[in-house]
């Protein structure tokens, strides 16, 4: 494990260091007392495992291809911008825009997401990114999502708390939304409708939920079983009756 | 059908006498205007005057003429207002177009000439002098400092930001393989090697057979984020953020699923089939402080190896909107005029938003100078440049290069008939139709582009020595080699420039 004290090192010299030593060969990489450097991650094409102590700044793992980022505090915002491969883990919440037009990889994080999570993910091939909150999420989560998995659990809501904000799947043409709980069909999109769970979309809960749940040393069974909802636009073709050729 | 038939476009007119029966013609129309049964069949209202007929009969039988048919004249009630009005009640759709804005505006190119040199001062003949027409795009620093050594060696000692060296100021426009074809694409990046300057990816991804042209191509990020992955961002000369597009200013893009075929859907990365939308904004970009962090997110992912560039359409605050994204970190900033070109764009937004670029360059580069920051960012322009003579009054103007589209496209055979959102498109140009595709022959395009750079670059070099500078450095923001004809004061003052005669 190679240690970098972080504290007060400005966000373009610590990714330098974070980078040349990925470069050079380390499978581990400890970043300690980190207060809101940007970007970390970013660049970098192997798998390292990047462990973050202190509040990382935002566009953690922006890019991302391929690392392994964990970390110990709350995220900021863009977390996973355009991510292609790799995983975050945030043990506390999150900010906005997290994993906007990501194509690939996991984002887990423990606790509440801010505005416009999971806005414009996109799948391809074998690229299916999934993006999992733990608490609550603000308003148009999973926006113009055309692909890949937003799931939202709700854990440690208050009586009365709502789950998610307003515009919840606008303009979505494509991937899936799971929800841990239910939803006011006012704050749905046009675009999108409640359906139950199929087998198929049970056993890819069992799998996204396994794994999260191991992420945070969560009771894996307390979370599965609450009822879920899914969330699938009703077309993949959400304006193709716009244009008169 | 209440409103019954409405009026052919073009009358296609076949000479029976020349016609041989080859049926070249009807192979050649990919509108489905022609067929054959016993001699050559025009149906008039599908054709577009793409001219693809014309160019191919071999015994120049065919003529499109303009439909003579009168309507009562009214000045204000065109046919075209009309026949939009029939278009849309019938079907209920926003109209949609193809290439830039082809609306009558004051063309503010056309009220601008040239200084040259007479008598006082000489000019230079650039056939016997060196006349240099290198540009590099990117920041430039505020001051130099050098450094002495101790044997007496001077030593540049200014750390210098990432540059992109041109041949000439010219490189070719954004246009996405997907509005565009491949072999299209493949003509635009080898006429850039060839001629030392850059093609550019559009928003659709990078496909790999242009992976060895990747010195030479700027890749854009755009809000859909089309093809963008860690191997896209560096098989570049250069990353543009994509903000806006001059024929359609704020709003986004709308790639149809039918366009999305397998070479489409892997080089966007999305599965083919799918619509491709691409939304209005960039939904991680609310601010000038947004955007710097964009800007540091790719040049961190690509470690500060290339220059950064932001392309905005020209609208009302262009200058203050620039100004910020030179102070956001940007090393580039792409401007397209009102009348920039699309692939499909709904009209309404394409004739009637945005501003001239003539005007957007001269109230950029007065603000980037008077705030002292001019240098940190090169400035290209783009928008409908019809030929070196824009090119030459563009960096008078304050542009460091200028970026054509439609006058590549030209290059390849296009007619500027406006269908390129139909995905018919008879050149090979903007069409993924296989059979379509393979009449744009890369080699060919390409040696036809790297010819039109040439002789740009020739008449540039004719225009600088009549002016009596030797470099094309010499002429930037030169307004004072310009002056207006028919120009009202306001507009003059707008562009800095003097009446002629003054």
């Amino acid at each position: 494990m190679y240690r970098i004290e972080a504290h007060g090192i400005p966000y373009k010299r610590l990714n330098e260091m974070l980078r040349e030593a990925a470069d050079r060969g380390e499978k581990e990489i400890e970043l300690v007392g980190v207060n809101g450097q940007r970007y970390l991650g970013s660049g970098i094409r192997s798998r390292v495992k990047i462990t973050i102590h202190g509040v990382p700044g935002n566009d953690l793992g922006s890019f991302l291809d391929g690392p392994e980022i964990t970390v110990y505090a709350d995220g900021q915002d863009a977390i996973g911008n355009t991510m292609n491969e790799g995983k975050i883990v945030v043990h506390g919440s999150a900010g906005d825009v997290i994993g906007y037009g990501m194509r690939g990889g996991k984002i887990h994080i423990r606790g509440h997401v801010g505005y416009r999570v999971g806005i414009h993910m996109k799948e391809y091939r074998r690229q299916v990114p999934v993006v999992i909150a733990g608490g609550t999420a603000g308003d148009f989560f999973g926006e113009y999502m055309a692909g890949g998995v937003a799931i939202l659990l709700g854990l440690d809501c208050g009586p009365g708390e709502r789950l998610t904000g307003d515009y919840l799947g606008t303009g979505m043409h494509g991937g899936v939304i799971y929800l841990r709980g239910e939803v006011d069909p006012s704050y749905l999109g046009q675009e999108v409708a409640v359906f139950d769970l199929e087998p198929q979309d049970e056993e890819a809960l069992d799998k996204y939920l396994q794994e999260y749940c191991q992420d945070f040393a969560l009771d894996y069974e307390n979370v599965r079983r609450a009822r879920f909802i899914k969330l699938v636009p009703v077309s993949s073709r959400p304006y193709g009756r716009l244009y008169a050729y | 059908m209440i409103i019954g038939n409405v009026p052919a476009e073009f009358i296609v007119q076949v000479d029976r006498e020349r016609c041989r029966r080859c049926k070249r013609c009807v192979l050649n129309c990919s509108f489905g205007a022609l067929s054959f049964a016993d001699g050559v069949v025009a149906d008039h209202r599908k054709c577009v005057a793409c001219h693809r007929c014309v160019a191919f009969c071999p015994e120049s039988a065919i003529t499109v003429v303009a439909n003579p048919i009168a309507y009562k004249e009214n000045a204000h009630w065109t046919p075209e207002v009309r026949g939009a009005i029939w278009k849309q009640a019938t079907t209920g759709g926003m109209l949609l177009t193809g290439m830039g804005n082809d609306r009558p505006y004051l063309s503010y190119f056309d009220h601008l000439v040239l200084d040259a040199c007479q008598v006082t001062n000489p000019s230079i003949d650039p056939l016997r002098e060196p006349m240099e027409l290198t540009t590099y795009l990117g920041r430039k620093p505020n001051s130099l400092d050098l450094s002495y050594g101790m044997d007496g060696e001077v030593r540049l000692a200014t750390e210098l930001a990432p540059q992109v060296k041109l041949e000439t100021p010219i490189i070719f426009a954004p246009m996405s393989y997907g509005s565009i074809s491949l072999n299209a694409h493949k003509a635009l990046a080898r006429a850039a090697k060839e001629a030392g300057i850059l093609m550019s990816t559009g928003e659709g991804g990078l496909h790999k057979d242009l992976y060895p042209y990747s010195d030479r191509i700027v890749v854009q990020v755009a809000s859909g984020r089309f093809g963008v992955n860690q191997e896209y961002l560096e098989h570049s000369a250069a990353i543009e953020i994509k903000i806006g597009q001059g024929a359609k200013p704020g709003i986004g893009g709308h790639l149809p699923g039918e366009k999305v075929n397998q070479e489409v859907s892997e080089t966007r990365m999305i599965p083919v089939g799918t619509d491709a939308l691409s939304p209005a904004p960039h939904h991680d970009i609310y601010s000038i402080e947004d955007l710097s962090q964009l800007i540091y997110a790719l040049k961190e992912a690509i470690r500060y190896t290339r220059p950064v560039s932001v392309k905005i359409a020209a609208v009302h605050n262009v200058a203050a909107i620039a100004s910020g994204i030179a102070r956001a970190g940007a090393d580039m900033i792409y401007i397209d005029g009102f009348r920039g070109g699309s692939g499909a764009t709904p009209m309404i937004v394409r004739n009637h938003v945005g501003i001239p670029i003539e005007v957007a360059i001269a109230s950029v580069d007065d603000r980037l100078r008077q705030e002292g920051i001019r240098n940190s960012v090169s400035l290209i322009a783009a928008g409908g440049m019809r030929h070196s003579g824009d090119v030459v009054k563009a960096i008078a103007l304050g542009a460091d290069a200028v970026a054509i589209g439609t006058a590549a496209l030209v290059a390849l055979g296009c007619r500027v008939c406006q269908k390129c959102h139909t995905g018919n498109c008879a050149w090979g140009i903007a069409t993924q139709r296989p059979e379509l595709v393979r009449r744009l022959d890369p080699e060919e395009g390409a040696q036809n582009l790297v010819n039109l750079i040439r002789a740009w670059s020739l008449e540039i070099k004719e225009v600088l020595g009549s002016l009596g500078v030797n470099a094309i450095e010499s002429l930037r923001g030169s307004r004072e080699r310009l002056r207006g004809v028919g120009l009202d004061e306001r507009s003059l003052r707008v562009l800095g420039v003097k009446p002629a005669g003054a």
